[in-house]
């Protein structure tokens, strides 16, 4: 029932949700719930392990962006060795997370996201997929994975393979980039870059055309932003130190080292979701909702730092605004972060030290307690482990991207259903497919893990159930 | 030297005589699934996964521990053979807790070829996920006891090659474990020379380097025969 946490034994991992809308008295929406089913356990069942084993262990936690948690635990590791890692291993660490984020924005945008721009929100939901795009306009589709491949293909050259790789470990890296990988990265790179302005061309018309609409209504409502930013201030994704900004373009807070996140970050737990809510600590729950990830990035960076992905962030904040906040706008944004990783890719991979010298610091453990981050293409992800003095985990806290996004979810769906379904709710309505699918495109704005299994599978397993107030459930529509 | 001779699968095979049956095998050029033998140390007969059947015997012998016969006809690879090992694989990963995804020792884990080899693809016994601790208390490696099939080979290069005998066998069935000293934390066992030879012949990521990460083991098993070899035959002494 609706009000009742459903555990399936199927749902194993991400791609499992569920949304409720409650009803008041007199059939007015006064809640809508994107609810996570799931439960995985990481931070318990880590527990006991000998820390060097994180980076293998965290990659699991996801097959789309495994490199994430793989730096941030090598990055964990490396403060708990109490070492500086080699320049070249920085570098490396560097190249292995811009080609994570092209390929999981490339993944989400072409794979996920834009059969619903490109072939309609109406549209039959059997061919509103990556395939469906292949039959329209196969060019594109192709292009779109051919780029994704590109990203994926520069984890492999680094790490021998392109999901798990288990390459990155506490001190650095384990094996340097070969001159034929650099040389297969410089001959691809210029078929990336025509593909993400071919990209951003046919995404800032639907922007400026049928999109309209989504843009004030899909998760669009004033919020604090965080990511990290360099000390000058640019846009960051593995070191620096994290800012938040607010909608008027007011920097909060800045210069936060992670070590100390317990200050600014706190969870809260609904009993009716698997995935906690974290909050900017001083202003309280719900108050200190934030939002993480692509859009955010762009908003509390002053600038990117390489002149095409500049260029491209002066258009999205005269479309959007100086902050954007409109959830929507993460589609842009990863498209923007997309050139901002390949103008870093093209200047790394002619660096002369990444192919030089040491990659590994060696040394044995020297502290107890430690926090890493790391920008995942969906936000930050901090990793925080506490060890004994043999190296062996007491306490593991993992802060993942997609639950710091939770609360700006809920506050997205809540806000597409009272756009979309009537007001007060008839009895005995049905819930038209495509409120569902909008509901899930609300999602999908902020690319959760959750959509891992959308349009790549077909459709995403989403149930919304419509709540009256007396706990009736009126309505019901499943997938998946 | 006396010589015995007999068939292994249907091939007659000459070998000297104090040859084990499994030395046999090999030298018919035929082969068995093993975890426990390893040259160099004494054989214990532990993973019972090298059983063959003796024409006349209602009994499997464990050819690494067996004597090989005048006149034996030997068959190493019957369809109760395979069922056996197959099923003795299977208890080894329902019993423990091994997870190659990141183990030290996955693309180099003796259990994890022989589990391929005999065919083992899913494990027909319920895992019985044993809480089990790792031992981190040496300065250079762990012993984590999830991952340990008791084959008993630390135990041996330890007593038999290096002379230390840190490690020995405790408790019984479920709870049967590997203890250093007198079932001390390894980082206070005086005996201990940190020599590793124990985390060379370890067939699975039980016992790694400390710094090694996923897939990072470079096991040696090859080393308790080179030494035994030196140390019999004298190479080191001109």
């Amino acid at each position: 029932m609706a009000r009742t946490i459903v555990i399936d034994p199927v749902t194993r991992i991400e791609g499992h949700a569920k949304i409720t809308l409650h009803l008041d008295d007199d059939g007015h929406l006064v809640d809508s719930r994107f609810h996570v089913v799931e439960y995985r356990g990481f931070e318990t069942f880590c527990e006991g392990r000998p820390f060097t084993e994180m980076a293998g262990i965290t990659a699991r936690i996801c097959g789309i962006c495994p490199v994430s948690h793989l730096l941030a635990a090598a990055k964990t590791g490396d403060k708990l060795l109490a070492v500086a890692i080699p320049p070249a291993a920085v570098k490396l660490r560097r190249l292995l997370n811009l080609a994570q984020i092209t390929q999981s924005h490339a993944l989400s945008f072409f794979h996920l996201s834009s059969p619903d721009f490109l072939l309609g929100w109406e549209s039959d939901p059997a061919r509103r997929n990556i395939f469906g795009l292949m039959a329209a306009d196969p060019e594109l589709a192709r292009a779109g994975i051919r780029l994704r491949q590109f990203g994926q293909q520069i984890l492999e050259l680094l790490g021998g393979r392109k999901i798990h790789l288990a390459w990155a470990v506490p001190g650095g890296v384990r094996s340097p980039l070969s001159l034929e990988a650099r040389d297969w990265i410089l001959a691809r790179l210029p078929e990336a870059q025509a593909t993400i302005r071919l990209a951003l061309e046919l995404h800032k018309r639907q922007l400026d055309g049928p999109l309209q609409q989504e843009q004030r209504l899909f998760g669009s409502f004033p919020s604090l932003f965080m990511g990290l930013v360099t000390p000058a201030g640019l846009w960051e994704h593995l070191e620096g130190q994290l800012r938040f900004r607010a909608s008027d373009g007011r920097i909060v807070a800045d210069g936060l080292r992670e070590d100390d996140y317990a200050s600014f970050l706190a969870e809260a737990v609904e009993p009716w979701s698997y995935l906690k809510f974290p909050y900017y600590r001083p202003l309280g729950y719900p108050d200190g909702l934030y939002r993480v990830g692509p859009l955010a990035r762009l908003n509390v960076c002053d600038r990117i730092g390489s002149p095409w992905a500049d260029r491209e962030l002066t258009e999205f904040r005269q479309r959007s605004g100086q902050v954007a906040i409109s959830s929507f706008a993460y589609h842009h944004a990863r498209l923007v972060e997309i050139v901002a990783c390949l103008e870093a890719i093209a200047t790394l991979v002619e660096d002369p030290q990444l192919m030089s010298g040491r990659v590994r610091s060696h040394a044995s453990l020297n502290r107890n307690e430690a926090v890493g981050v790391s920008e995942a293409p969906r936000g930050t992800l901090f990793h925080h482990y506490r060890v004994d003095d043999d190296g062996l985990l007491t306490k593991v806290n993992l802060i993942i991207a997609t639950g710091q996004n939770n609360l700006a979810m809920n506050r997205t769906v809540h806000q597409i259903a009272r756009a979309y379904i009537p007001d007060p709710v008839p009895a005995g309505v049905e819930i038209p497919e495509a409120l569902l699918n909008r509901l899930e495109a609300g999602i999908r704005c902020f690319d959760p893990c959750l959509s891992c299994s959308t349009h790549a599978a077909g459709q995403m397993p989403l149930a919304i159930s419509l709540v009256a107030a007396d706990g009736r459930v009126l309505a019901e529509r499943c997938r998946g | 030297m006396s010589v015995v001779t007999l068939q292994v699968d249907g091939r007659d095979v000459a070998v000297p005589a104090g040859s084990t049956l499994l030395q046999a095998i090999r030298a018919a050029g035929l082969s068995v699934p093993t975890l426990c033998d390893l040259e160099g140390l004494e054989p214990v007969g532990a993973c019972r996964l090298c059983l063959v059947e003796l024409e006349g015997s209602q009994r499997l012998l464990p050819a690494c521990a067996s004597e090989a016969s005048e006149g034996q006809v030997i068959r190493t690879d019957t369809a109760q053979l395979q069922g056996y090992r197959r099923m003795a694989v299977e208890l080894f990963f329902a019993e423990g807790n091994h997870v190659c995804a990141f183990c030290v020792a996955n693309g180099t884990c003796e259990l994890q070829d022989v589990a391929v080899a005999v065919g083992m693809d899913h494990s027909r016994f319920p895992y019985q996920y044993p809480q089990r601790s790792v031992d981190a208390s040496h300065p250079r490696f762990s012993l984590d006891h999830n991952r340990c099939i008791l084959c008993t080979r630390c135990v041996r290069v330890c007593d038999q090659i290096e002379g230390a005998h840190v490690w020995d066998v405790a408790e019984r069935g479920s709870d049967c474990r590997i203890v250093a000293g007198l079932d001390q934390p390894w980082g206070e066992v005086d005996a201990c020379t940190s020599c590793g030879k124990c985390v060379d012949v370890c067939p699975t990521g039980a016992l790694f380097a400390k710094e090694d990460t996923t897939a990072e083991k470079h096991p040696h098993p090859e080393r308790a025969g080179q030494l035994r070899r030196a140390r019999e035959q004298r190479q080191w002494i001109s």
